[in-house]
Formats: C-alpha cells, structure tokens, sequence
C-alpha cells in the first residue's frame, strides 16, 4: 500500500480551475518529485494535501486512511508535514522558538529534544544562530530553518515546495543533499520543483505536470533522458 | 541580578496589594471625592476592555471594532440581572446564571457531536452553536424559571441583605461577562473565518447593531427597564473599590496566564503567519476564537462594573465612535503590550475625563475628534511601537523559554 496515494483530485481557485484530475502516489521511503512550469498546479496539489485547500472531487489517502475533509492540523498530527514554499517562517521568533513551534503538536519532550539534536546535526549552521531572529537570517538559513522546523514535527512524510527557490546554486545544492539525507533516515519525501535538474538527480520517480493535469510520469533517470522533459524543463537537448 | 528577578510574582503581588490599599484608605478618608472615584473605576473599566482589545488585535493580531458592542452587552446584561432583583424579581438571576452554564453544557455536547463528522461547513457549525444557546436559554426562561424562581428568592432572602447583594451582583458580573462571551463565540464562528479586514468591517457593523438594539429595547426587545434611547435609570450602585481592583486584578493575570500558556504561543503564532501556524498544526480557528471570546468576556466584565457605578446606562456612550477609544489606547500604549495598554488607559481617562474636564472650558469635547486622530497621526509618524514600546513588567513578561534558560545557566556557571 502506497503511504500517499492521490486519486483523480480536481481543485479550483473560485471559477479557475488549477488541478483537472491528476492521481499519483508515492510508496514509503521514496522520494517522489513532481516537476512543472510556473502554474503547473505544482503548489496547489501541495497544499490541497496538506489540508490548505479544499478540492471539489477527488481522494486523497495517507497510509490507508482518507484525508481530503481533514484540516489542517489533523493532517499534521498524523505526521504528514509541509515546508512551505517561500519559507515562511515566524520572523519575530528566534530561531530556537521557531523550531519548538514545529514541535508543537508533540508532547514527548525527551523525543523532542532528540529530534532538535537531529537538526542540529542536519544544519550545524542553525545552532550557531539559536538566539537570532528567524527574520533576520539569510535566505539560505531561512530555508533551512523551514525545512528544520518541518522535521521538529518528525514527519513521515515531508512535502517540501520549493525548496530551492531564490538560493544561489552552492545553496541549492547544500539543501538538497540535506534532503537525500532525511530520506535515507527514512523520511518519505514528495518534492515540488521548478529547478528540474536538481529535483531529478535526487528523486527516485518523477511527475511531469502541465497546466492541471499530469502529462509524464517515471524514473527519475528515464524522465531525465526524456526528450520532451529535455527541451521543456532541462535546458534543451 | 537573577536573584532580584527571581520572584517577580512576589513583587506583583506586593505592588497589587499596595496600590490596593493606598486607594482604599484615599477614599474612606475622603481625600479622593465621587468625582475621582468615578475616574478611577472608569479607567479600570475602560482598561479592561483595551486589554480586550489588545488581545484580540495587539496578540491575535485580528483588527477589531467591535469592543464597544461587547462592553455594552455586559453592561446592560448585569445592569439587568441587578435591576430586576432589587425590584423583587429574579428572573435576571435564574435565567443568567443558569442559561450561561446550560449553553456551556451543550457547546461541549455540539464540539463533540461536530467533531465526528470531517468538513463541516462553517455555517452548520454557526446554525449548531446558536441554536443550542436558544434552547438553553429557552430552558432556563420557559422551565428553570417558573421552578428555580420562587426558590432562589427564598434562599437569597434568608441571607442578611447586604450578602444577598453580593451574591447577585456577582451572578450580575458573570452574566454580563458571560453573555459578551456567548455573543462573541457565536459571531465569531462566521466572522472570524474572513480575513483580518473583513473581520475589522463585521465588527464595526455588530457595534452599530448593537447601538440600534439598545435604542429600542423597549419596542424592538422585550426589555421594557431598559427604557431604550432614554437610558436606562434606576440600576443598584454596588460597585466599591474591591470590586472593581478585584475584577481588574482577575482580568490581568488571566490574560497573562493565557499568553504564558501554549494556547498564547498559536495566538501568537496565527499573528505573525496564519499559514505557518497552520502548517506547525495549530488549530488556527481555535487560536482566533479564544482571543476573541477572552477579550469580549473582559469587555463584557468592564461593562458591569462600569454600569454599577454610574447606575445610568445610554445607548449613546456605546455608538461606534466610541468604540475607537480602546484602538487610539491600544496603539499609544503598544499594540501587544500588556504593561502599555494598562498605564495608557488610566492616563487617558485620568487625562481626558479627569484633568482637561476640570481645567479646560467646557467646548473642548467637540474638537476630541480633531485632536486624537492628530495626536494618533504623529505617534504612528514617531512612535509606532507605543509609548511604553517593548517593555513588560516583569510579572508580565514572558517567561524564558526552558531551552534558553538552561543555555542561560551555562554562561553564568562560566562567569562564576
């Protein structure tokens, strides 16, 4: 059974529709990437999962159990954790307080602390700047709190946005090695990228979406010797 | 330095008592007249309701107009209860007091029945609440009355009387509280979903509702004593200084736990980043409910001190003009500071209703609303953080959070 399965969703934005049908699913362990242009309706399967919207049609599954009317906060407690894109961090809170809010729905406190000396191995980085202001980190660190704030929730399965947006390549890179780390720890990822190079080299399956709908779908490796993926997403052929 | 810290509650304390004792022994010697004991209450009161406002806007960060409509709930909701019982009726007593805790008990039995069922709507969960607030109180009026009515006079009439007063009117405070807080949670369902400036529109416009409801209660509502436009006369003066410190004191430390707790850190997380909030699992309806509901409850509070010691009660003193005194308070003294929005509300009503009333010539209440947008305009320009700006009385400060203490006592062991 896939622990994340998508059945025929349909999500509109008032009278536009943005998703037209798509299914996937993803197995655990994995690291599944759904790759497409801007307003490919990338961000909106995102976030319909996460309980952030609602969809006029469809199933969403998480481990067997069906998830599409539950809200936001019921998702996360079942360990299904979203790093939103653009980050979105609570810029006034410091960089420790920012990582307990994510372990907010947790009430193991010997847990949590674990999963605090985890990150910190993950991003040494942060531990560096515990007291500063998430707000006043640079882009890259802030990206790392994210997805560091997302781990507090010690996610099954992590959806990560974007990820890579606005970071200069040596970043990109850096966050993205993190991401084949938390999945060999056996965080099951569904990643969303524009950057389709990057998202490939890192994912196991892929998905190509196209205005609403999921046009390609394979390996990794066959989507990146895909011509049609080439010309489209990787910069020509 | 963290020894003299140590026990800030201590100090709170000590100070509350303090102050509480200075203003008793000034009024019993009668070196503060009715004049100043009437501003003293009124700042109390007023406070109450910016706490309430600062809560809702400062810390929950939803813009809100509708404090005056909740402060006048309160008001007439207690001015009622006392009201009918020194006129020999209990039926404000009974019907308050017991159709506040019946709603209660049926809003625990509907969050339960609700939450078996996922994606409920809005409205059904809206059309749920309020119809199990019109039956408990259809309960308490149609069954609890005709049967507890005769029984509550008898027993509250063996008490001596001045006890007897006590009782009702603290019956009186709850019931105006709780009412505020009734209206609010059952507004709020709806209201609170829209975003903050939507929010801000439906609070001004429950305001003016409320205003036109007060104007003909005698036509529109069956409440002919509250006399409508005329103003409601006639209401027991029972506020006395314990009273009001003691609710005032309540109100403080309430909200102070409240913030302290980690039902403060989602309000406070729903103000910096709804979206975040809920992506950390925050039950983001629920961090703007309770604020919402706490800071009318204060409103509410305020209201029935307020109308127990003025013992006259107008529609007009809660039109929606008004209900941009707590706003300029909130934001003079610091929007999300505690410490800013007490001093800035006794200052302003110390100020504005007790100095300049005396001192200036008597047109100077019609250029008000010339003079506060300005002063309003400047401190934006100038001070946009509040008079007061970050700073907390200890008491009220946050405390440390467990990790930072614990990397705190590291560096000082090395300084030792």
């Amino acid at each position: 059974m896939s622990i994340l399965e998508i059945k025929d969703l349909y999500v509109s934005y008032g009278a536009i529709r943005a998703l037209h049908g798509i299914s996937f699913h993803v197995e655990e362990g994995e690291i599944v990437t759904l790759i497409g242009a801007n307003g490919a309706g990338k961000s909106t399967t995102l976030r319909t999962i996460s309980g952030l919207l609602r969809p006029d049609r469809g199933e969403i599954l998480y481990d067997g159990e069906e998830i599409t009317r539950l809200g936001g906060d019921a998702i996360v407690r079942r360990r299904l954790i979203q790093v939103p894109e653009g980050r979105r961090i609570f810029a006034p809170l410091t960089v420790l307080e920012n990582l307990e809010m994510g372990a907010f729905t947790r009430d193991d406190k010997r847990e949590v602390q674990a999963s605090m000396e985890w990150v910190f191995e993950l991003f040494p980085r942060l531990k560096e700047r515990l007291e500063q202001a998430g707000g006043t980190l640079s882009g890259g660190e802030q990206q790392m709190l994210a997805v560091a704030r997302a781990l507090m929730a010690k996610p099954r399965v992590l959806l990560m946005d974007e990820p890579s947006m606005g970071l200069a390549p040596i970043l990109v890179e850096e966050i993205f090695e993190v991401i084949e780390e938390i999945n060999e720890q056996g965080v099951t990822i569904l990643l969303v990228e524009q950057n389709a190079q990057m998202a490939l080299s890192v994912a196991h399956r892929g998905y190509v979406l196209e205005t609403g709908s999921i046009q390609l779908e394979g390996l990794s490796a066959e989507l990146a010797r895909n011509p049609q993926v080439r010309e489209a997403y990787l910069g020509g052929g | 330095m963290l020894k003299r810290l140590k026990n800030p509650t201590g100090y709170f304390i000590l100070g509350g008592l303090a102050i509480f004792l200075v203003v008793q022994i000034l009024l019993s010697a009668g070196i503060l007249n009715n004049f100043w004991r009437g501003i003293i209450f009124w700042g109390a009161a007023i406070t109450m309701v910016t706490l309430g406002l600062n809560l809702i806007f400062g810390f929950n960060g939803q813009f809100s107009l509708g404090q005056y409509g909740f402060y006048a709930i309160g008001a007439y909701g207690a001015a009622d209860v006392t009201y009918r019982w020194v006129h020999e009726d209990p039926s404000g007593v009974v019907v308050v007091f017991f159709g506040l805790w019946l709603s209660l008990l049926l809003y625990a039995l509907v969050s339960v029945l609700l939450r078996r069922f996922y994606g409920i709507t809005v409205m059904t969960k809206f059309t749920a609440y309020l119809l199990a607030t019109i039956l408990a109180f259809w309960v308490a009026v149609k069954v609890l009355l005709p049967v507890l009515g005769p029984v509550t006079m008898t027993l509250l009439g063996a008490l001596p009387e001045a006890v007897s007063q006590q009782i009702v009117f603290f019956i009186a405070l709850l019931g105006g509280a709780g009412l505020a807080g009734i209206v609010s949670f059952i507004f709020g369902i709806p209201v609170l979903e829209l975003g903050s400036d939507y929010f801000g529109i439906a609070t001004l416009s429950f305001t003016i509702i409320i205003k036109v409801l007060l104007d003909n209660t005698d036509t529109l509502l069956p409440f002919p004593e509250m006399k409508g436009a005329r103003g409601m006369i006639g209401i027991p003066q029972w506020t006395t200084w314990p009273w009001v410190f003691g609710t005032f004191m309540l109100v403080v430390v309430v909200m102070r736990n409240l913030l302290h707790s980690s039902s403060g850190r989602t309000i406070l997380a729903v103000r910096e980043d709804e979206r975040a909030a809920e992506l950390v699992g925050i039950d983001v309806n629920w961090a703007k409910i309770l604020p919402f509901v706490m800071g009318s409850i204060f409103a509410g509070l305020a209201g029935g001190i307020r109308a127990h010691d003025m013992a006259f009660l107008h529609p007009q003193s809660f039109n929606f003009i008004q209900s941009f005194n707590p706003l300029i308070i909130v934001v003079f003294g610091g929007l999300g500071s505690m410490t800013g929005t007490i001093l800035t509300g006794f200052i302003w009503i110390f100020l504005l209703e007790g100095l300049l009333r005396l001192y200036l010539p008597s047109g100077f209440e019609t250029w008000r609303f010339v003079v506060y947008p300005l002063i309003l305009l400047l401190m934006m320009l100038l001070r946009s953080e509040g008079l007061f700006g970050e700073y907390e009385l200890p008491f009220l400060r946050r405390s440390a959070l467990p990790l930072r203490r614990k990397v705190a006592s590291e560096e000082s062991e090395e300084v030792a």
